[in-house]
């Protein structure tokens, strides 16, 4: 790749990553590298960190074994690793705690997030209540109307939530808003970016923080079934639940490592963030990565049921894993990822975050090629409580207006309790 | 005409140069031609010709909106070599400011032989620091082209060295943290960089960010061997009823600005 071969490998993952940001964010940088990587060996912090995780978060988190999930998944042995019970409700506080106590080590006073479906807004905010700081959250407009339920989250935990108007007013131009805010208040302000891509150290400070979470499913899972799983299966936006779980994977040759995108109305609609299925390697939010951009290198705008997976970019490792062969990429359409968000709620009473269906849809296609010999570790990244909405208008539970009155129940008719 | 002429030219008129910054592409992109060519009639010496991009970091409101209704208008990036022989035709530097995804995709190699051959000056890149520019250096060296990074009012010392010596043409100097967009006051944070960055380097070093008015050009003019001017300049595009009215605006307020550079030193 000629675009690489002259710069250094300097917070690279192979050709990917670098630091693409104006000047004038590069000494906030090299700041949080050097607090980041002090405070990593430094007991005080990492005693603190583990101590939140213990009293806070819930750590560690359970797997579950879904037998009557797995009926169709092939009778494949499916294990959740249940990030969906931390506190707040998904992976994204295992990062959020890290920068937030990094925060306070710079002397900041005040941090800054983008979010998708919120989830890691809400993270943010509940981690600035925590450790008294200001806390401002970037969300496009499409998603605070999408996620509304979390948009009152963060104001509950006192953060000030700015929809974004611009551009396609999802994720990408929450990130660019919150790049803009960053830029100019950077003396006082840390930007707690929510995933794994963004300028060097982000990429990998923010999966070393999220490493627990495959730390802790290898040792489950041994003590569970006796031996390593065959395969890891998790979602894929930015990428952090995934390098969480895949991280600690990575030299177990025999794990397979298998992301799944959002494919959204189909990969061959346009309408998607499949970014390994369409997107070519390019500068996206200071990192290089896959994009999803036209002949001009504008980027190209993203479709999803799922705000967490809208995105048209991904996280650098993940790219270095894609074309190393190490790991796997396989999108997921909105049709299949629902039909996994239905399974799993009325098989096992699990709401999974739709993020989290496109990995459950995932292990449905997966199990059913492996067979009944196989055993699944799949990342439950997030609970769907947020969701309950969309998923309530998708299956035509409420109208699109989003009344209140439910129609009745079909098993309810002829029971004389309709009004 | 090359930078360093330009700034030999300025330096014999004893004044610092004007530079001022247009996206090619709107309202149109044989408007936005016209409408560079005004600012070098008015006294503009180089001519910053803009890349509309779909995530513009740097960029505050004014210049994000052009870069909108210009993709939207169906510019594309080849109309930036347009754009270039124009500029340079008409007698004044011919400088693109672009992010850098657009020129990687488009190919390093390709876009500075490009760029050279239609008589552009070099590039200016908001968000490609020396550290990750490689390739553009050695593309940019094989073709004669000037090379502009920017320093801010946070550089270190350390990051004013490696980026100074990696530039060529002039040095960007970010007058306050933050993005694109007209302010009050330019405030003393430029002068201080100004200052610090002529530690490290004998190149010009000019100031953008934040100058509209005819006054803050004078005064910037003081220290810096560049005023650069952008939003202020594209508000008079975007908010004119006409294309004919946006051009009387954008003339007038490139003349108040030229008066600004010639009187910064008087």
């Amino acid at each position: 790749m000629t675009t690489t071969s002259n710069v250094p490998a300097y917070g690279r993952f192979g050709g990917f990553g670098g630091r693409y940001v104006p000047e004038a964010l590069i000494p906030a940088l090299e700041q949080l590298e050097e607090v980041w990587r002090k405070a990593v060996v430094d007991p005080e912090f990492v005693g603190e960190l583990e101590r939140l995780h213990r009293t806070y978060t819930g750590r560690p988190s359970l797997i579950t074994e879904v037998p009557r999930f797995a009926e169709h998944c092939g009778g494949a042995r499916i294990i959740l690793k249940r990030e969906d019970l931390n506190h707040t409700g998904s992976h994204k506080i295992n990062n959020v705690l890290g920068q937030a106590l990094l925060t306070k080590r710079m002397g900041k006073t005040r941090v800054i997030a983008e979010t998708g479906a919120g989830q890691h807004g809400v993270a943010t905010a509940t981690a600035a209540a925590l450790l008294g700081l200001e806390c401002v959250v970037y969300m496009g407009r499409k998603d605070t109307e999408r996620q509304a339920l979390n948009v009152a989250r963060m104001r509950l935990l006192g953060a000030t939530v700015v929809p974004v108007d611009n551009g396609s007013k999802t994720l990408k131009d929450a990130v660019n808003e919150a790049f803009r805010d960053w830029v100019a208040n950077v003396a006082t302000t840390h930007y707690v970016l929510g995933t794994v891509t963004g300028p060097h150290p982000f990429p990998e400070m923010v999966r070393d923080f999220h490493r627990v979470i495959g730390v802790e499913a290898r040792q489950q899972v041994l003590d569970l079934v006796g031996r390593l799983p065959d395969a890891v299966l998790a979602c894929v936006g930015g990428g952090s639940n995934a390098i969480g779980i895949f991280h600690r994977f990575i030299d177990d040759r025999s794990v397979r490592l298998i992301g799944f995108e959002a494919g959204g109305e189909g990969v061959a609609s346009g309408k998607h963030a499949a970014r390994f299925s369409a997107g070519i390697p390019g500068v996206l939010h200071g990192a290089f990565t896959y994009v999803m951009q036209d002949e001009d290198g504008q980027t190209v705008e993203s479709h999803s049921v799922s705000a967490g997976l809208d995105y048209p970019s991904v996280g650098p490792e993940h790219a270095h894993l894609l074309e190393s062969g190490r790991a796997e990429y396989r999108p997921v359409t909105d049709d299949e990822a629902m039909e996994a968000f239905s399974l799993l709620s009325r098989t096992e009473g699990i709401l999974p975050a739709i993020e989290s269906a496109h990995a459950l849809a995932g292990a449905i296609k997966v199990g059913r090629e492996l067979g009944p010999d196989a055993v699944l570790l799949v990342n439950l990244s997030g609970r769907g409580d947020k969701d309950v909405h969309t998923a309530a208008e998708w299956f035509g539970l409420i109208d699109g207006e989003g009344a209140t009155r439910l129609p009745d129940d079909d098993g309810a008719k002829g029971m004389g309790v309709q009004q | 005409m090359s930078v360093d002429s330009v700034f030999e030219k300025c330096r014999a008129d004893g004044r610092p140069a004007l530079i001022g910054y247009l996206p090619v592409g709107f309202p149109s992109v044989e408007g936005s031609i016209t409408a560079m060519k005004v600012l070098v009639d008015s006294g503009v010496d180089i001519v910053e010709i803009g890349v509309p991009y779909s995530d513009p970091v740097m960029d505050g409101p004014v210049i994000q909106d052009a870069a909108v209704r210009a993709l939207a208008a169906g510019v594309h990036l080849t109309d930036i070599f347009t754009a270039a022989r124009e500029v340079s035709d008409a007698g004044a530097g011919a400088l693109v400011m672009t992010y850098w995804n657009p020129v990687l995709r488009y190919g390093v190699e390709r876009f500075a032989a490009d760029l050279a051959a239609a008589g552009g000056a070099g590039l200016i890149t908001p968000d490609l620091i020396p550290d990750e520019a490689g390739d553009w250096i050695a593309a940019a060296d094989a073709h004669d082209l000037d090379k502009v990074f920017l320093v801010a009012p946070s550089s270190t010392p350390e990051r004013l060295s490696a980026v100074t010596a990696r530039c060529r043409g002039f040095v960007y100097a970010t007058a306050v943290m933050g993005v694109t967009g007209a302010r009050a006051s330019v405030g003393e944070a430029a002068d201080a960089l100004v200052s610090r960055t002529r530690e490290h380097t004998d190149l010009p070093v000019c100031v953008g960010l934040g100058v509209s008015t005819g006054d803050q050009a004078a005064e910037v003019g003081r220290y810096a061997d560049g005023v650069i001017v952008g939003s202020a300049l594209v508000r008079c595009l975007t908010e004119a009823d006409s294309e004919e009215q946006g051009l009387e605006a954008l003339g007038a307020l490139a003349r108040e600005l030229a008066d600004g550079v010639r009187r910064s030193r008087a």
